[in-house]
C-alpha cells in the first residue's frame, strides 16, 4: 500500500527539532544572558529569610484592644555553614548548657545539613541583644523574627483561641504552611486564620563564608513583602465579658449574651477558664498539657460544647407552639394539684394558685399546665397521628435553632438534641407511642439537649418577637470589610409576633414579682427583665441552674441565657448573675453591692457544695 | 538460542545505548539532588540515588524480558492488554492509595506503582493496532473511533485526578496526524488553544465579539460586496438593542446577547448561503458557533473543574498573577538554581540551590534543575541534544517498518518521549506551566522509568523483528 502521509514525517521531525531549540533559546537566556539568576562568587549561598507577618489584632465592640502582638526571635542554623567557633561564650548567652546545645546541633544536622533549621524557639531578648552584635563570631547561624500573641486582659481565652504550630498532615494539605509556620487551633484564630494571618513574604540575601550578609539576592527581584493580617473587631463587649467570667469564678457553666436586634455576641463566657497568655509561646505545649489533664475541664467550651435538658425554660417554646397550633389560648385555664396526674402517670409540681392562665403559669413555671398543653399540642386532630403532630413540633423547635448547629463563626459548635420522631419509632416500635410517652419534652426534660448558645439564641427570639440572625462574634474585618453575609440574614421562626406577647407577659411576672413569681431575685428596680428559671435535671449529681432573659421589655438590648451547673434551681444563681449582667451591661454600674458580693463569693463544686 | 542471537543482531543498538546513558545520567543526578553528607555512598539503600539503582536493575531485567518474548504477541495481544490496564485504571480508582490528592497509586509493599505510566504502552499498542486494520486513509469515523481509543484511558485518569498525566496522553494525536488525519483537526485545534489562552487573558465577552468580527472578515474576502458590511452594521444595531432590552427588561447579561448575536449572524450566513450558494458561509458560521460554544466551556472549565492551584499555574504562566512565594515559589526557585548555573555550571556535587530543599520535588519532576546548575548550560544541551537524537532516531526507526502497527505504535513512543520531554524541561525554565510529569529516565521513581523502558523495548523489540511477518 502506498503510505500517501509519509511527507508528514519531515514535519514531525522538525517538531522536535523546533522543540529542542525553544528549550535551548531559553536555557541560552536564562544561564548565559540574564546575569541576575547567577550568584557573583562561586561561595556565596542564600539565605531565604521568611518575613512573618503581624497577625492582626483583635478589638471587642467599643474598639478596645484585646489581642496584639510581642516580637519574638528564632535562632536558626545552617550545620554546613558553621566552623570552629567559641561555643563557651554561645552556650553562655542563649543560657543553655554544653549537652543541650550537643543536642539540639544534632537534631539541626538530623534534619537537614544544608537547609536552615531551627536551633532555639522565641530567645529572650537579652540574648537575641548580644546575639546581633556577636553573630559574625557564630558563622551559620541567624535571627528570624517571629510574633508571639499578647492579650490586654487575661479573659476569653476560649472565643478568641489560640495559635499554635503547624502539623504535618495541614503542611501537605495546605502548600501555605512550612514546617514551624502558626496557625489559629482554636476560637477565632481558627476561624478567621486567613484574614488574621496576613502573607508571608521573603526575602533573599547573599550571604558569604563569614556569615555576612551581602546583600540582597537580584536586587530583590525574587523578593516578595509580607502582607500584615487583618485586624478583626469582635461583637465582644470586653468588660461584660470580664465582668461575666469574675462572676463566673469558683462555679462551672457559662453565659451567653447576645444584641437581639443584630444577633451579635456581647459576652461568651465558659467556666472554669484559663488566662489565654498560658498557651503563648515556650511555655505553650507544658501548660497545654497541664489543662487538658486538669479533670475541671478548663479546655472545654461549654458556651457552644456542652448540651443540657433545658428545663424549665423551654416550657416557653411549647407555650409559643401551643399558641401558633391554636390548641391554646392565653386563657386558657389548666389546674394544677401539686402536678400533672394521667392514670399512674405523675409529674409533680410545687404549691402554687390553682387553675393558672398561661402567663401565670409561666410565672409560676407550673408543670401541670405545659403538660396540658404539651398533651393538646401532640394530640392535635389536625393531625392524623400523634407522629404527624410531633413532627409539627420538632419543625417549629429547628426553626429556633435547636438540633442543629447555628452557625456561628466558631469552631467545634455543638448541635444539640431534638429527638426526631424516628428516634422514638426505634425506641417504641413504629408510631406505638403516644404524648404521654414524651410528656417529660413538656417541661424540657427528657433526651432534649441544648447549648448555651441555642438557649441564648432563644431568649433573642422572644426578645425580638419571631425572628433572629445567626449569633456571630465578629463584626468588622479590616477597616472596610464586614463578617459573611449569612450574619445579615433575617431568619423567622413562624411564630406570630403577637404570641409572643403572654409569654413575655409571663416572664415578666416571673421576675418581676406576680403571684408565685419565681425568679424575684433577678428583679431590676429601672428596668424590666423578663425571664424564666430552669433546673436540667443532672443524672451524675445536683441539678444545673439555668436561666434565660432579655431585658428592656421593650425595644431589647441584650438576651441572655446562663447555666450554672450542679447550682440547684434556676433562681438560685443562674437569675441573680443573668440580672447582674443585664445590670452592668444597661447601665454600667452595679447597684445590687449585696447582690454581687453573693455571687462572688460563692464557690460551687462540682459535688453542688456551696462554700 | 539461534533466535536470541538473532535479536541481539538486528536490536537497535544506537537507541539501548541513548537509553543506558540517560538512565546513567539521571542517576548521577539524583544522587546530587538528594546528596545528604551523612549517607555518601551511591549504593546507600536508604536513600534515593541507592533505591534508583534498584530501579534500573530492574529496568534491565525488564528490557532483556521485553526483548526475549515473541513480538508477535504485543501484535495478537494489543487489545487484550488495553482491556488489562483500563481495567487496572478503574481497579486503582476503587482501591488505589491517595498520594498529594490524586488516587494513582498502587502499594505494593515499601514500593508504590502508577498504572498510568504502563497504560501508555498499551494505548500505544491498541492503536497501533486499530489503524493497522484500517487500510485506507483515515476519515471521520476512523478518526473518532481512535479518538475514543485514546479518551478511555485519559477520562479515567482525570479521575484520579492527575492532570499532568493526561495531558501526556494528548501526544497520540502526533501518531493520528502521522497516520492521515485530516490537517483540519489539528489547526481546530491550535485555534482551541489560542483561543483558550485568549479567553483567560480577556474574558469571554471580548473574545466572542472579537469572533464574530473575524467571522464577517473572513465573508468579506469570499463575497466583495457591501451587503456584508451592512450586515454587520445590523447584527450591531440589533446586538446593541437586544442587550439595552435584555438588560433592562429581564436583566440578562452580556453573554445572552452574544448567543443572541450568534443566532442573528445564524440567519444572515444562511442567507448568504441561500442567495450565493456559498458552501463558505456554512463553514465560517460552523467555526464561529464552535468557538463561541468553546469560550464559554473554558470559561466554566477553568472556573468550576482546575483545581485553583492549577488555576493559579495557568495563570502565572501568563503572567495574570504573582506569586513568588506560593506556587510561583518552585519555578522562581527551580529559575534561580538553572540560571546560577551559567554557561559551565557549578560542577558535580557543587551545586547550591539544589542542595537546600528550596526546589520541591527535585528529584522527580525538577532533576533537571540539579543539572541546569551542577552541568551548567554545557550539559543541559547535551541532556537535550541526546533527547533529539533519540527523539529522531525513533522517527527513523518507525519510517523503516513496513507494517503499519509497528509504525504507528514507534510513533508513540516518539510523541510521548517529546511530549515529556517538553513539558518536562519547559515548565523547569518557565515556557511551561509547572504540570507535574517526569523527564524520560532521568527523573526519580521506578513506575516511571520502568514505564518508558517497556514503551521504548517493546519498540525496539518490534523493530527487531520487523523482517518477520506481522499481521
Amino acid at each position: 500500500m502506498k503510505d500517501r502521509y509519509a511527507n508528514r514525517k519531515y514535519f514531525i521531525m522538525a517538531l522536535a527539532i523546533a522543540a529542542a531549540a525553544i528549550l535551548i533559546i531559553r536555557l541560552f537566556y536564562i544561564q548565559i544572558i540574564d546575569k541576575t539568576y547567577r550568584t557573583s562568587a562561586a561561595n556565596n549561598v542564600l539565605r531565604h529569610i521568611t518575613q512573618y507577618p503581624a497577625r492582626g489584632l483583635v478589638y471587642d465592640r467599643n474598639g478596645e484592644l484585646i489581642v496584639y502582638n510581642q516580637a519574638a526571635y528564632d535562632l536558626l542554623v545552617v550545620p554546613v555553614q558553621t566552623s570552629a567557633f567559641d561555643t563557651a561564650r554561645f552556650i553562655e548567652i542563649l543560657g543553655i548548657d554544653m549537652k543541650d546545645f550537643r543536642d539540639r546541633m544534632k537534631a539541626a544536622v538530623s534534619y537537614s545539613r544544608r537547609a536552615p533549621s531551627v536551633f532555639m524557639k522565641m530567645i529572650s531578648s537579652e540574648a537575641y541583644g548580644l546575639l546581633q552584635e556577636e553573630l559574625y563570631r557564630f558563622p551559620g547561624f541567624y535571627v528570624q523574627a517571629r510574633t508571639l500573641r499578647k492579650y490586654t486582659k487575661p479573659v476569653a481565652a476560649h472565643l478568641l483561641g489560640y495559635v499554635g504550630e503547624v502539623d504535618d498532615k495541614l503542611i501537605a494539605q495546605d502548600s501555605y504552611y512550612k514546617s514551624g509556620d502558626y496557625i489559629g487551633v482554636s476560637g477565632i484564630e481558627k476561624s478567621y486564620e486567613e484574614q488574621l494571618r496576613g502573607r508571608k513574604g521573603v526575602n533573599i540575601f547573599m550571604v558569604d563564608v563569614h556569615n555576612n550578609i551581602k546583600g540582597s539576592y537580584a536586587d530583590g527581584r525574587f523578593d516578595t513583602t509580607s502582607v500584615p493580617g487583618k485586624n478583626l473587631w469582635s461583637t465582644i463587649d470586653l468588660s461584660l465579658q470580664e465582668y461575666g467570667e469574675s462572676l463566673m469564678r469558683n462555679k462551672t457553666g457559662s453565659i451567653v449574651a447576645i444584641e437581639p436586634s443584630s444577633g451579635e455576641i456581647l459576652a461568651l463566657v465558659s467556666s472554669p477558664s484559663y488566662d489565654p497568655s498560658l498557651l503563648v509561646g515556650r511555655v505553650r505545649s507544658s501548660n497545654f498539657n497541664r489543662l487538658q489533664a486538669d479533670t475541671i475541664k478548663p479546655l472545654f467550651d461549654r458556651a457552644l460544647m456542652a448540651s443540657y435538658p433545658p428545663g424549665s425554660t423551654f416550657k416557653i417554646m411549647n407555650g409559643l407552639i401551643g399558641l401558633e397550633e391554636g390548641v391554646i389560648r392565653p386563657s386558657t385555664l389548666f389546674g394544677c394539684s401539686m402536678g400533672y396526674h394521667a392514670g399512674s402517670l405523675t409529674v409533680g409540681c410545687h404549691s402554687h394558685d390553682s387553675p393558672l392562665d398561661l402567663p401565670g403559669a409561666v410565672t409560676n413555671s407550673c408543670n401541670a399546665w405545659f403538660c396540658n398543653a404539651f398533651r393538646s399540642i401532640l394530640e392535635n386532630k389536625e393531625y392524623n397521628s400523634v407522629q404527624e403532630a410531633y413532627d409539627r413540633w420538632r419543625e417549629y423547635l429547628v426553626a429556633f435553632g435547636f438540633g442543629n448547629k447555628l452557625g456561628i463563626d466558631l469552631p467545634n459548635e455543638l448541635s444539640g438534641f431534638i429527638p426526631a420522631r424516628s428516634y422514638y419509632d426505634r425506641y417504641y416500635g413504629k408510631d406505638r407511642w403516644k404524648a404521654l410517652t414524651v410528656i417529660s419534652l413538656a417541661i424540657g426534660q427528657g433526651e432534649i439537649g441544648a447549648t448555651p448558645l441555642q438557649m441564648a439564641n432563644m431568649a433573642t427570639v422572644i426578645a425580638n418577637r419571631g425572628s433572629f440572625y445567626i449569633p456571630h462574634i465578629v463584626k468588622k474585618i479590616g477597616e472596610v470589610g464586614g463578617p459573611s453575609s449569612v450574619f445579615a440574614q433575617k431568619y423567622t421562626t413562624g411564630i406570630s409576633p403577637e404570641n409572643f406577647e403572654p409569654i413575655i407577659e409571663g416572664m415578666e411576672g416571673a421576675v418581676n414579682g406576680g403571684p408565685g413569681a419565681t425568679a424575684r431575685g433577678a428583679r431590676l428596680d429601672s428596668i424590666i427583665i423578663c425571664g424564666k428559671t430552669g433546673t436540667a435535671q443532672n443524672p451524675h449529681g445536683k441539678d444545673h441552674s439555668i436561666f434565660v432573659a432579655f431585658a428592656p421589655k421593650d425595644n431589647p438590648q441584650i438576651a441572655i441565657a446562663v447555666y450554672v451547673e450542679n447550682a440547684g434551681f434556676g433562681s438560685t444563681f443562674a437569675a441573680p448573675i443573668a440580672s447582674l449582667m443585664i445590670e452592668e451591661y444597661l447601665t454600667g454600674k452595679i447597684k445590687r453591692k449585696y447582690l454581687e458580693d453573693y455571687v462572688l463569693k460563692v464557690v460551687i463544686t462540682p459535688d453542688g457544695k456551696e462554700q | 538460542m539461534e533466535k536470541n542471537s538473532n535479536i541481539l543482531n538486528r536490536l537497535d543498538w544506537l537507541t539501548v545505548l541513548l537509553w543506558g546513558t540517560m538512565m546513567i545520567m539521571g542517576w548521577l543526578n539524583i544522587y546530587a539532588a538528594v546528596y545528604n553528607e551523612e549517607y555518601t555512598s551511591i549504593f546507600d539503600m536508604s536513600q534515593r540515588y541507592g533505591k534508583q539503582l534498584l530501579f534500573i536493575v530492574a529496568a534491565l531485567i525488564l528490557a532483556i524480558f521485553v526483548l526475549v518474548t515473541d513480538n508477535k504477541l504485543y501484535y495478537f495481544f494489543a487489545w487484550f492488554i488495553y482491556g488489562i490496564f483500563i481495567f487496572l485504571l478503574v481497579l486503582v480508582l476503587l482501591i488505589g492509595n491517595e498520594i498529594n490528592g490524586a488516587k494513582a497509586w498502587f502499594e505494593l509493599g515499601p514500593f508504590g506503582l502508577q498504572p498510568s505510566e504502563f497504560a501508555k504502552v498499551a494505548t500505544g499498542l491498541a492503536l497501533a493496532s486499530y489503524l493497522n486494520s484500517k487500510r485506507q486513509a483515515i476519515g471521520f469515523r476512523t478518526m473518532l473511533s481512535a479518538t475514543s481509543i485514546i479518551m478511555a484511558p485519559v477520562l479515567l485518569i482525570a479521575l484520579q485526578p492527575d492532570m499532568g498525566s493526561v495531558i501526556t496522553y494528548f501526544a497520540f494525536f502526533i501518531v493520528l496526524f502521522r497516520e492521515g488525519m485530516s490537517i483540519y483537526v489539528f489547526i481546530s485545534a491550535l485555534l482551541a488553544v489560542v483561543l483558550f489562552l485568549l479567553t483567560l487573558i480577556f474574558g469571554t465577552v471580548p473574545v466572542a465579539l472579537g469572533l464574530i468580527i473575524l467571522s464577517f472578515a473572513a465573508l468579506w474576502i469570499f463575497i466583495r460586496n457591501l451587503q456584508v458590511l451592512m450586515a454587520l452594521g445590523v447584527m450591531a444595531g440589533a446586538g446593541a438593542l437586544s442587550y439595552l432590552i435584555g438588560h433592562y427588561l429581564f436583566g440578562a447579561g452580556v453573554d445572552v446577547v452574544i448567543v443572541a448575536a450568534v443566532m442573528l449572524s445564524g440567519a444572515v450566513y444562511a442567507w448568504y448561503l441561500y442567495r450565493y450558494r456559498l458552501k463558505m458561509a456554512l463553514i465560517i458560521y460552523t467555526f464561529l458557533l464552535g468557538g463561541i460554544l468553546f469560550l464559554f466551556t473554558v470559561d466554566y472549565a477553568f472556573n468550576e473543574i482546575l483545581k485553583p492551584h492549577q488555576q493559579t499555574r495557568i495563570n502565572i504562566l501568563l503572567g495574570m498573577e504573582d506569586d513568588p512565594y506560593g506556587t510561583g515559589y518552585n519555578l522562581n526557585q527551580s529559575l534561580i538554581s538553572i540560571g546560577s548555573g551559567g554557561f559551565a555550571g557549578k560542577g558535580y556535587l557543587n551545586g547550591t540551590q539544589t542542595k537546600f530543599k528550596f526546589v520541591p520535588e527535585q528529584s522527580t519532576d525538577f532533576i533537571f534543575c540539579t543539572v541546569g546548575e551542577e552541568w551548567g548550560f554545557i550539559g543541559s544541551v547535551v541532556v537535550i541534544g541526546l533527547f533529539v537524537v533519540l527523539l529522531l532516531r525513533l522517527v527513523m526507526l518507525a519510517e523503516r517498518q513496513r507494517t503499519t502497527f509497528v509504525r504507528a505504535y514507534g510513533y508513540g513512543v516518539f510523541a510521548l518521549f517529546l511530549v515529556h520531554f517538553f513539558v518536562n524541561i519547559g515548565m523547569t525554565i518557565g515556557v511551561m506551566p509547572v504540570i507535574g510529569i517526569p523527564i524520560p529516565f532521568f527523573s526519580y521513581g521506578g513506575s516511571s522509568l520502568w514505564g518508558f523502558t517497556i514503551l521504548l523495548f517493546v519498540f525496539l523489540r518490534l523493530d527487531a523483528g520487523r523482517a518477520e511477518y506481522l499481521g
